[in-house]
């Protein structure tokens, strides 16, 4: 159970599902796979923190920067699980703090804390496809992109990675078509997903640059959302990544929206 | 004359000083926070507006001011020091002011209760632009000529106790000498003026006469809340003033701020893929005798319904009914004076927001209505604004009063609608 990385938030991709393609003998079946991915990447111990910075470069070469501190606590595996994102950069976002009550069964609560005016809101997530401020990178791809929504089929297993094509059972609402995921062997990470659009163009690929052991835990610590449409590009780097610090469920509450925890001041 | 170079020397100096702190080779920022611990940050600001309707009473410039405002913080671990102050060159008003926003020390004496005591802003209920429980300072003149959105709350000096048992939370504000809201009082806005009968200026600014007694003139306001499943609810109490003036002090003719009770429950939660709220308050005027004293504002009862939704990727869109009913209409109209118009028993407003994110949500297109049926009046605010990199901001918009009377709330204003622009720079 719970194993890999953690922050991951940010990571990858992947998504996986109950769909079981009858495996060859010696290897496990796709659902069997892409639960083990999702767990490695959005999973890892029983929570964790990372500083994350995200430098987003447009398609003249302009870049911008988000720096963030993330919690993350699950309450059960694969299931229901909590996030804590505390804003350092830009200036305009300073101090501000989005949180996430991810459900597996019902639609996410989501709230963001708006320091300037100590205004504490409540926001939709009917859409979960969205640029995560303003990045690459899509709130899906942030907190996790729920298995039952997408069938899996295990196309190809190479030396290093079991490769995986999901395809959304609802083409409604997502701008993808179907995505392909490379998935590690070894420790189960999503390493690298592309991306087709609905005319069956690659237009989106996710990859994980560097993949590190904390706590014996491999963690993705650099990836890369490439908008091959857009000509843009995100890469997110984490570091002063822990494990199971001992978050509690009390500090995904309103309180610790108005009052950082001290988990995220340093 | 002096005054204006002054004033221009001022502005020119909040623009210049923070691109000067920013061009060093190891920043302030850096080394404030290297060797002191102090976590630096803040803005500088110009901002323009004018008027777009005739008004003799006021000056043609809505808004022409610099701003520098600096958020310097400290982390002491067990405890928290803030201050934000802003820095004001005013071409308006001709005058330089400074307007602490956070002066604060913030601890937690034990696992279960946070205090936070000084200056601060503070905001609770569950409306988009319209407050029923939230009984906290605003400055709606601010928001009227188009400054940032921030600027609609004011702080003010209370002291802030949360105390949290199991999954109950109550909030208690404190606050020794009740402040009010900054309202429309002619000298930079107009309005209108009953005694007069007319849409009033700067020729006639409404004076008031404020609670200003330490202790005996405080406020309190409470909030117990706490969450069931997706649902947040709350009730609030609140013992203090009308925010605004609400009736005359007779022995000097001047606007008063009678004692008021508001006693309230919200509720928020997940609906048809979007957030849902309801939130209520009864007004109780404590010295209206029931409706019959021409000197105080009657009570009210207060209702607000909202919901917000996605409509489309990167398009939010916002609606909420509001009502207000005077209580003892009956009472009310007997103290209206005859050949003035009486208010409706019941006041209803819409509002509408819409706000689209463009080109990787830097660019932000947003809308906002308000519109009352009965008072056939209204407010319209579009904005605009774009993070030209992520330390430069640019935006503008405009502040459209419309109205078939000129005593109804918007219908008052009309002769303030303004457009505004303004650029900053964060560091």
């Amino acid at each position: 159970m719970k194993r890999t990385t953690v922050l991951l938030c940010m990571l990858l991709l992947m998504a996986s599902s109950p769909i079981a393609a009858a495996g060859q003998p010696d290897q496990p079946d796709v659902e069997e796979i892409v639960n083990k991915a999702n767990l490695a990447a959005y999973y890892s111990a029983n929570d964790g923190r990372a500083e994350v910075t995200m430098t987003v470069t447009d398609s003249q070469g302009r870049e911008r920067i988000r720096e963030f501190v993330i919690l993350r606590l699950d309450v059960e595996d694969g299931g229901q699980q909590f996030f804590y994102v505390y804003f350092k950069k830009p200036s305009d976002v300073r101090k501000m703090v989005f949180m996430v009550h991810k459900h597996v069964t019902r639609d996410d609560d989501r709230w963001v804390y708006l320091p300037a005016l100590d205004l504490v809101k409540r926001i939709a997530a009917s859409d979960k496809r969205t640029s995560f401020v303003g990045t690459n990178f899509l709130y899906e791809d942030v907190s996790g992109r729920n298995l039952s929504e997408d069938s899996h089929e295990l196309v190809e297993t190479t030396d290093k990675f079991y490769v995986v094509k999901s395809t959304p059972r609802d083409v409604n609402g997502v701008e993808f078509s179907s995505y392909t995921l490379n998935i590690d062997k070894e420790n189960f990470l999503p390493m690298k997903a592309v991306y087709l659009d609905k005319n069956g163009k690659e237009y989106r690929i996710v990859e994980a640059l560097k993949v590190k052991e904390f706590d014996g835990i491999p963690t993705v610590t650099v990836s890369k959302v490439t908008d091959l449409a857009a000509g843009s590009s995100t890469l997110s780097e984490m570091k002063s990544i822990k494990y199971d610090i001992g978050l509690k469920e009390k500090i995904f509450t309103e309180r610790y929206l108005r009052r950082p925890p001290r988990a995220v001041r340093r | 004359m002096k005054n204006i170079i002054i004033l221009w020397l001022a502005i020119l100096s909040l623009v210049l000083l923070p691109a000067w702190a920013a061009a060093e080779t190891v920043p302030l920022k850096d080394r404030l926070y290297d060797n002191y611990g102090l976590d630096l940050a803040g803005f500088a600001e110009t901002r323009w507006g004018g008027r777009l309707v005739d008004d003799s009473q006021e000056k043609d410039l809505s808004l022409g001011e610099a701003r520098l405002q600096l958020d310097l913080s400290r982390d002491f671990d067990t405890f928290i020091v803030e201050f934000k102050g802003d820095l004001l060159a005013d071409a308006v008003m001709e005058e330089v002011t400074g307007d602490v926003r956070d002066l604060s020390i913030f601890f937690s004496p034990t696992d279960s209760m946070d205090v936070k005591m000084g200056r601060m802003v503070s905001t609770w209920g569950t409306g988009d632009l319209l407050f029923i429980n939230d009984m906290f300072p605003k400055d709606w003149q601010s928001f009227f000529i188009g400054r940032d959105d921030e600027y609609l709350k004011q702080a003010s000096n209370v002291i802030r106790t949360g105390i949290f048992i199991k999954d109950y939370s109550l909030d208690l504000v404190y606050t020794p000498l009740f402040q009010g809201s900054e309202y429309i009082m002619g000298e930079r806005l107009s309005y209108f003026n009953p005694a007069a009968g007319a849409i009033v200026g700067r020729d006639m600014i409404m004076e008031d006469s404020a609670p200003n007694r330490y202790f005996s003139d405080a406020e309190i306001a409470g909030r117990l809340s706490s969450r069931f499943g997706g649902v947040e609810a709350a009730l609030y109490g609140y013992s203090g003033f009308w925010q605004e003036p609400a009736g005359m002090d007779a022995d000097n003719g001047k606007a008063s701020y009678p004692r008021l009770n508001v006693w309230g429950a919200s509720a928020r939660t997940p609906l048809f893929g979007g957030i849902g709220n309801v939130e209520a308050g009864y007004y109780d005027s404590i010295h209206d005798e029931n409706g019959a004293n021409p000197m105080v504002k009657p009570s009210e009862v207060r209702f607000m319904a909202g919901f917000e939704r996605e409509l489309a990727r990167e398009l939010t869109a916002g609606f909420q009914y509001y009502l207000e009913v005077i209580d003892n209409y009956d009472n009310y109209t007997g103290t209206v004076p005859e050949g003035m118009a009486a208010r409706d028993e019941y006041r209803q407003m819409l509002s509408l927001r819409l706000t689209k994110l463009l080109m990787n949500q830097n660019l932000t297109l947003s809308l906002f209505v308000y519109y009352s049926p009965s008072d056939e009046d209204g407010y319209v605010r579009p904005k605009i604004s774009y993070k030209i990199t992520d330390n430069w901001l640019l935006d503008g918009g405009f502040n459209l009063f419309w109205g078939e009377e000129e005593y109804t709330f918007w219908g008052m204003f009309q002769n303030n609608t303004n457009g505004f622009a303004g650029l900053r720079y964060s560091f």
